[in-house]
């Protein structure tokens, strides 16, 4: 199985990092770069979960099975992250039978504020 | 019974004490590591909170006697249903096979001495207990009135009751949960007998290592919807609630995305025992082994794909709408392939009808009448209509009782001489079954016109008309508390009054009963070497072997 033993040097270094990138999430979340927020706030919280994974979770270091796995949880999360967003981003894409079409498009501006 | 009773060779020569003589103090007992007590441990629990959670069902089914809210308060009322389905699902319906029998039995049937990690097994249990406390709690403390769905806003701002201590409940038992299945999964992949290959596992463990994928995967989900609700109610920060720039159609998106898949959860490990049972008293090799298997697997996948069918009136768009109707029917699939497999194992077999058989048959019927009614429910048009009436109490019960709950107790009469080492009396089991039978679809079918006619669910109070189907329903339920008494009643017998169980009782294949009834702490003498597959029965054989017995 996994044999191979990290020193508790590495797993010091990773808490660290998690700190460190904590702080940038707060700092970043307190400036406003428009589109740009959620995207780096997605890449510092990617970067913070590859660590956890890789060297805390020691999948780095594992059987291809394990990979098998982690990889399997990776593709849930994106299931139900795609089908959830599947809703959202079609919402008022159809127009109801008792709507005429302005009457709808003001609907969906509204709806979109 | 036909089956034929072989002259049992002498038992073997004891080499270790079995499971239950083992110790007999309560410490040995609630710190044991060993999967058959564990196994022991789970159904003790699980038929406390069985029967609380049927006490209120009892209480609710005698107020809808009459049209009027006469008994109790409708406040009451939503409490009792709360704490009916809250209880039910997950600290009976969503432990009961995979915890009991998957403990007791999957070591067993692949040949190993015991899970992957024993003390995590432990540990489950004490996740679960602890849980249950926390439910008991929060009902003695004055109840939950969210409903087991705890939508938000209302379980999140507005509820006055104890939502918070339910989840908590709820959200550690969850963790016993995900640990039950990472064992399972392990224990498959690591710890078969020599020759124990893939396809020579019986299709119990097939069904549980699916039932065991969607309790990882699943699980966490919940545990993190629940987490932010609470958040959200402690602290009032914006998730769920529009007035605080929350989504309340989010939450059920998390919450569905978990609680479909625990259909599975529910469902598969009854899959799992009828898959035993079936070739066993038919004397024949399961028609399709690889159908069934990957059949399994299917349905773990598909289940987390089809979640949007509980919101279709919850206002998703009309593309996901489109999207979650059309992947639902898919679920339907794979489903029917294995009741026709099923089937198609009796064909040509040499059945008999020991009680474990008549569960099974019932659970083919009453399973494909829930199947099919789910297909109304997917359909997006009938929804609409259907939605929140009594359809889908009576669609989602004959799935739960008529699936879960049958197989659990064909499985119990099935593996009772291996577990205790006593049969139990073969007569009062055929009545008891019989009995379920017809109490439960005097209870539930009522409900499907019920619904069909209009009937809401979670009234404590409703139109006179609806009154002949409800006092049937009623009638029903106590029809059906006899059918769950009885078995109680003479397992109990068993203990001390039934019959020595032979290692092997119902001649069936199967590596648990090569071993000892009860089986040493162990399991095995020797670790046994697996040469052939599952269900290597004969019908032909038996059948000649009857006539000549019959002349
Ligand atoms: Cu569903």
């Amino acid at each position: 199985m996994s044999a191979k033993i990290i020193s508790p040097k590495t797993y010091v270094l990773v808490w660290l990092a998690l700190m460190i990138l904590l702080f940038l999430t707060w700092g970043a979340s307190e400036i406003n770069f428009g589109v740009f927020s959620p995207v780096i706030a997605i890449v510092i919280a990617v970067i913070k979960m590859l660590l956890v994974v890789l060297i805390f979770m020691h999948v780095r270091y594992s059987s291809r099975l394990t990979w098998v796995f982690a990889a399997a949880g990776f593709l849930w999360l994106m299931i139900m992250i795609t089908l959830t967003m599947g809703d959202y981003l079609t919402r008022g894409t159809v127009r109801p039978q008792n709507k005429s079409i302005p009457e709808w498009k003001v609907d969906t501006e509204s709806q979109s504020r | 019974m036909n089956i034929i009773e072989e002259t049992h060779p002498p038992p073997p020569a004891k080499l270790e004490p079995d499971y239950l003589e083992a110790g007999h103090t309560v410490r040995s007992w609630l710190l044991t590591t060993d999967h058959k007590r564990i196994g022991l441990l789970y159904l003790f629990s699980i038929i406390f909170f069985f029967f609380i959670a049927a006490v209120a069902a009892g209480i609710m089914r005698l107020e809808l006697l009459t049209p009027k809210g006469d008994l109790v308060l409708s406040e009451t009322y939503s409490k009792l249903f709360t704490l009916h389905g809250v209880i039910m699902v997950w600290f009976f319906l969503i432990p009961s096979i995979p915890t009991v029998l998957g403990n007791f039995l999957i070591p067993m049937m692949i040949g190993a001495r015991d899970v992957a990690f024993p003390k995590l097994n432990l540990l489950s249990w004490y996740l679960f207990m602890a849980g249950g406390m926390f439910a008991l709690y929060a009902i003695i403390a004055g109840g939950v009135d969210t409903g087991w769905t705890f939508y938000t806003p209302y379980s999140s701002r507005y509820s006055n009751s104890h939502v918070i201590e339910m989840a908590t409940g709820i959200f550690l038992s969850g963790f016993g949960s995900i640990l039950t299945g990472l064992n399972f999964i392990i224990t498959v992949h690591k710890m078969r007998a020599p020759g124990m290959t893939w396809f020579r596992l019986p299709l119990f463990i097939w069904s549980h290592y699916a039932t065991s994928l969607i309790l990882v995967l699943a699980t966490p989900v919940l545990a993190i919807t629940l987490l932010l609700m609470a958040l959200e109610r402690i602290w009032g920060i914006g998730i769920f609630d529009p007035r605080i720039g929350g989504d309340p159609v989010l939450f059920q998106h998390l919450f569905w995305f978990y609680s479909h898949p625990a259909v599975y959860i529910m469902v598969l490990p009854s899959m799992a025992v009828i898959s035993e049972l079936i070739p066993c008293f038919s004397r024949k090799q399961i028609f399709g082994y690889k159908f069934i298997a990957f059949a399994s697997l299917a349905i773990a996948f598909l289940g987390f794909l089809v979640w949007g069918h509980h919101m279709f009136v919850a206002g998703p768009s009309v593309y996901a709408g489109l999207v979650f109707s059309l992947l639902s029917f898919l679920v339907a699939i794979p489903s029917a392939i294995k009741v026709f497999n099923w089937t198609a194992t009796l064909h040509r077999g040499s059945i008999s009808f020991e009680t474990p058989m008549l569960y099974a048959l019932g659970f083919i019927g009453l399973f494909s009448l829930g199947g099919l009614t789910g297909l109304f429910l997917a359909a997006l048009g009938a929804d609409v209509h259907l939605t929140d009436t009594y359809f889908i109490i009576a669609h989602f019960h004959y799935i739960m009782v008529g699936g879960t709950v049958l197989g659990f107790m064909g499985g119990m009469h099935f593996w009772w001489p291996k577990i205790t080492g006593r049969m139990y009396p073969e007569k009062m089991g055929q009545l008891a079954a019989l009995v379920t039978f017809i109490g439960f679809n005097l209870t539930f079918f009522p409900q499907f016109i019920l619904g069909y006619l209009g009937m809401p669910r979670r009234y404590h109070a409703y139109a006179p008309e609806y009154q002949v189907y409800n006092v049937l329903s009623t009638a029903g339920a106590s029809i059906l508390a006899v059918g769950y008494i009885l078995p109680v009643i003479y397992f109990i017998w068993s203990l001390h009054k039934g019959k020595k169980a032979p290692a092997n009782p119902w001649n069936a294949t199967g590596l648990e009963w090569q071993t000892p009834s009860p089986p040493p702490v162990h399991n095995f003498y020797e670790t046994p070497l697996v040469v052939k597959g599952p269900y290597d029965y004969s019908p032909e054989e038996e059948e000649r072997k009857l006539e000549e017995r019959h002349g």
